[in-house]
């Protein structure tokens, strides 16, 4: 009997569930990996200083969280989306087909790329984006024609690079930073090289084409994708002492006692460099913030105030002992926040 | 007769000496026990280095280094106007406490360290977690009348430093550490002789919430494990009943037809099916057709019932078929209907079995991380605990095996331990279960 019991009240309360899921009382955010950790840390310290329950943060993307928020406006959608770029056209489209259209673009720092490898490995210590366009390339222009690359070691690539086999561990495409890399490191090296003139030169000037071709990556086995985290691609470099992989700053930083960082094109990575724009693989790093749900979900424009405040994006704060690079123009996201400025 | 049978003529055996025949077989025989015996032991091997590893590696987690000192909660700085308003005093945020505590950890050092090199009260924000602002503002405004005395508090320290007690890290490996520096580490070594840092059992670990990345020291599996148990009781609820009527209807009144046969192969092939499928599964049905939250429970839960279905059903079918069929004809003997016999006769005899297997399929469940992957259990901090009943199943949360999951993958080392740590948990509750499932077994079971 108690078994009939215990299956009628299961039911009853599956039914009070089903009908009470309104009224949302919490901030909801999801979007980028690479935003997560700054996310959670401002969601921990807003709940330990506001009223408001803490916000829910989830990851799952740029691209995945974006699409959720251009999902509709209501409580049943997300309030902010979390982005390690900016927001597309094509994004901004469908959320207005959505019925989203006053978007509040936040930027609220910017995320250095570093290159490094296993601590006690050959001697990486200066990169420049030449030298990893032509070890990683696909394919080359040699005398008027695309050839494949052939180089095998880091010394073809750069006489100075030690002369060890190239193993590059690089971001998977479903990364953000893979576009990050693609266009800082890859393409400038490419013309760097004078490859892109000279591919301009063969194809006949169809630009696109030869920027692509220069973005192209050799898939022999030389340049591994990790579709994984940064987590993995540390496990990669610990196991080979030739690897060299693409990190983010913050996650080298909490991981300096096994990885050495190399310069990129004479800069060595730190917040100071990334910040005076000296350091040239870095990326802007966002949040969007639906205009509809500020007023309706309570804590929303709190929680995004107290993101941008001095507090806590300012160069003392704690997003910026984790890793994030603050924005010098901080003040100025501080006013659009304050305004409800839409884009 | 015997000569025509025995034409060649044999050698003498006896019974006695043992012929080359026999010892051939004898050694086959105890080649055969050596190979088990050493299949058994690698596989005992393995076990011990698996165990020993998560122990090593995982215990550490348990621990945590705390710092004992007096602070003195200055009214200057927490209630200006010294009118004791709740209101305004809960306008100062933690970032006004931070300076109180650096304030209280310098003093101490100066008094129980002098001539360490840390010189000024910022620098000692290495040694402290960034949890202890909110865990004193939350006992200030709990008691507003602590405000202009000196009060002792037990404050985490940071993750280095616990690190540093526990050998993770060393004076090499932060070498390069912006974090935290040699001087920190002297001032550690002799506050810890004096006790005022001291590494202690952490009951937080087992009970608290998720913290963020920047303060592993205070990140705890209790809100997963809430999210495991609301899953549990899903599972439980739906796929027992389930799963124990689709049993007695297939073994004790179906008709024995293709029909049946078809769907008694197909319940052994879902048994097989790799759980990642049904997480697919869950997302397209429950999280996009139907609307359901992600992250919820209830749909990790709805998931993993599916899962545990084929598991159940297959194992209450075995315990029905083992109930001898004399009992079910005595009792259609003396008058009873098909249906009291089933119910009042072979099911409660079953039911040891019943449950064991769910019990076993629930601690499948439990242990199960594929699928929730694919629904969003992981790559979210669980870091509320749920309100209500309600809140339990539809809120996002965590489970223990995607906690652990999300741990694994977290930049700061110190998260690698704690990933350990669930791990011991998430086993002890998966060796409890299938204790469980065996002392039902052996008090219970009838045998035939």
């Amino acid at each position: 009997m108690s078994f009939v019991k215990l299956t009628a009240s299961t039911l009853a309360i599956a039914a009070v569930t089903a009908t009470a899921a309104a009224a949302r009382d919490n901030v909801q955010v999801a979007g980028s990996s690479t935003v997560l950790p700054y996310a959670s840390i401002v969601a921990e310290a807003f709940g330990e200083n506001f009223d408001f329950p803490t916000p829910v943060v989830e990851s799952g993307g740029s691209s995945a969280g974006l699409k959720r928020f251009c999902e509709g406006v209501g409580e049943n959608t997300i309030d902010v989306a979390n982005a390690s770029r900016k927001i597309k056209d094509k994004e901004i489209a469908a959320c207005a087909e959505a019925g989203v259209t006053d978007i509040i673009e936040v930027r609220i720092g910017y995320d250095g790329i570093v290159f490094a490898s296993q601590i006690n490995g050959p001697a990486f210590n200066a990169f420049e984006p030449a030298d990893w366009y032509n070890a990683l390339a696909a394919e080359k222009p040699v005398d008027g024609a695309m050839v494949a690359n052939t180089a095998a070691t880091w010394a073809d690539a750069n006489a100075e690079l030690p002369a060890v086999e190239i193993a590059a561990f690089i971001p998977g495409t479903k990364h953000g930073t893979r576009e990050v890399f693609e266009e800082k490191v890859l393409l400038q090296g490419c013309e760097d090289t004078g490859a892109l003139a000279a591919i301009l030169e063969i194809n006949g000037g169809d630009e696109k084409a030869a920027e692509k071709t220069c973005m192209a990556v050799r898939t022999d086995g030389k340049s591994v994708d990790i579709d994984g985290d940064y987590t993995e691609t540390l496990a990669r470099i610990d196991s080979n002492t030739n690897g060299v992989g693409v990190f983010g700053l913050a996650f080298y930083e909490n991981n300096t006692d096994k990885l050495k960082v190399a310069t990129m094109s004479g800069v060595a990575p730190s917040t100071e460099t990334i910040a005076a724009g000296d350091y040239p693989v870095s990326r802007p790093l966002f949040f969007y913030v639906k205009k509809a749900h500020i007023g309706v979900i309570p804590g929303l424009k709190e929680y995004a105030e107290f993101f941008v405040s001095d507090e806590i994006a300012g160069t003392d704060g704690p997003l910026s002992a984790y890793g994030l690079v603050s924005d010098p123009e901080l003040a100025a996201t501080q006013a659009v926040v304050a305004n409800e400025e839409a884009m | 007769m015997t000569d025509a049978t025995n034409n060649t003529p044999k050698a003498k055996t006896s019974l006695l000496t043992v012929s080359p025949r026999v010892k051939k077989r004898n050694a086959q025989e105890a080649r055969f026990k050596a190979y088990g015996i050493a299949a058994v032991a690698t596989g005992l091997v393995f076990l011990v280095i698996l165990l020993s590893t998560i122990l090593y590696n995982g215990v550490g987690a348990f621990q945590q280094t705390f710092i004992t000192v007096p602070i003195y909660l200055d009214e200057a700085k927490l209630d200006k106007n010294g009118n004791r308003d709740i209101e305004e005093i809960k306008k100062v945020s933690t970032f006004g406490y931070t300076p109180l505590i650096q304030d209280a950890i310098f003093a101490a050092i100066e008094e129980k360290a002098p001539g360490s090199e840390i010189t000024s009260a910022k620098d000692t924000k290495a040694l402290i977690s960034a949890s202890a602002a909110a865990q004193i503002r939350d006992v200030v405004i709990a008691n507003p009348d602590m405000i202009g005395k000196s009060v002792e508090f037990r404050i985490l320290a940071a993750s280095r430093v616990d690190g540093y007690l526990k050998g993770r890290v060393t004076r090499d490996s932060i070498a390069r550490d912006k974090n935290i520096d040699a001087k920190h580490l002297d001032v550690v070594d002799t506050l810890r002789s004096k006790g005022i840092v001291k590494r202690e059992f952490n009951m937080a670990f087992i009970t608290g919430a998720d913290a963020s990345e920047s303060r592993p020291e205070q990140a705890g599996i209790g809100v997963s494990m809430l999210g495991s148990l609301f899953m549990m009781l899903v599972v439980l609820v739906l796929s027992l009943p389930i799963g124990v009527a689709a049993s007695i209807y297939l073994e004790e009144f179906a008709p024995q037809n293709k029909w049946t046969d078809l769907i008694e192969v197909n319940i052994s092939n879902l048994a097989a099916v790799p759980s990642i499928v049904f997480g697919i599964l869950g997302l397209a049905v429950f999280i996009q057709f139907a609307g359901l939250p992600q992250s919820a429970p209830l749909v990790g839960g709805l998931v993993l019932t599916l899962m545990t279905l084929p598991t159940i059903i297959i194992s209450t079918r075995a315990s029905l078929k083992s109930v001898p069929p004399s009992i079910r004809d005595a009792a259609l003997g003396l008058g009873a209907s098909k249906m009291q016999s089933v119910f009042h006769h072979v099911l409660p005899l079953a039911m040891p079995g019943i449950l064991t297997g769910t019990i076993i399929g629930l601690a499948q469940a439990l242990g199960e991380t594929a699928p929730l992957l694919l629904i969003g259990m992981v790559g979210y901090i669980a870091s509320n605990y749920p309100s209500g009943p309600i809140s339990g199943f539809m809120d996002p949360n965590s489970a223990m095996p995607a906690q652990i999951y999300e741990w694994a993958k977290r930049a700061d080392p110190a998260y690698y331990e704690r990933a350990w740590g669930g791990i011991i948990i998430l086993l002890v509750f998966l060796i409890t279960m299938n204790i469980i499932a065996i002392i039902l077994r052996r008090r219970f079971e009838r045998r035939w």
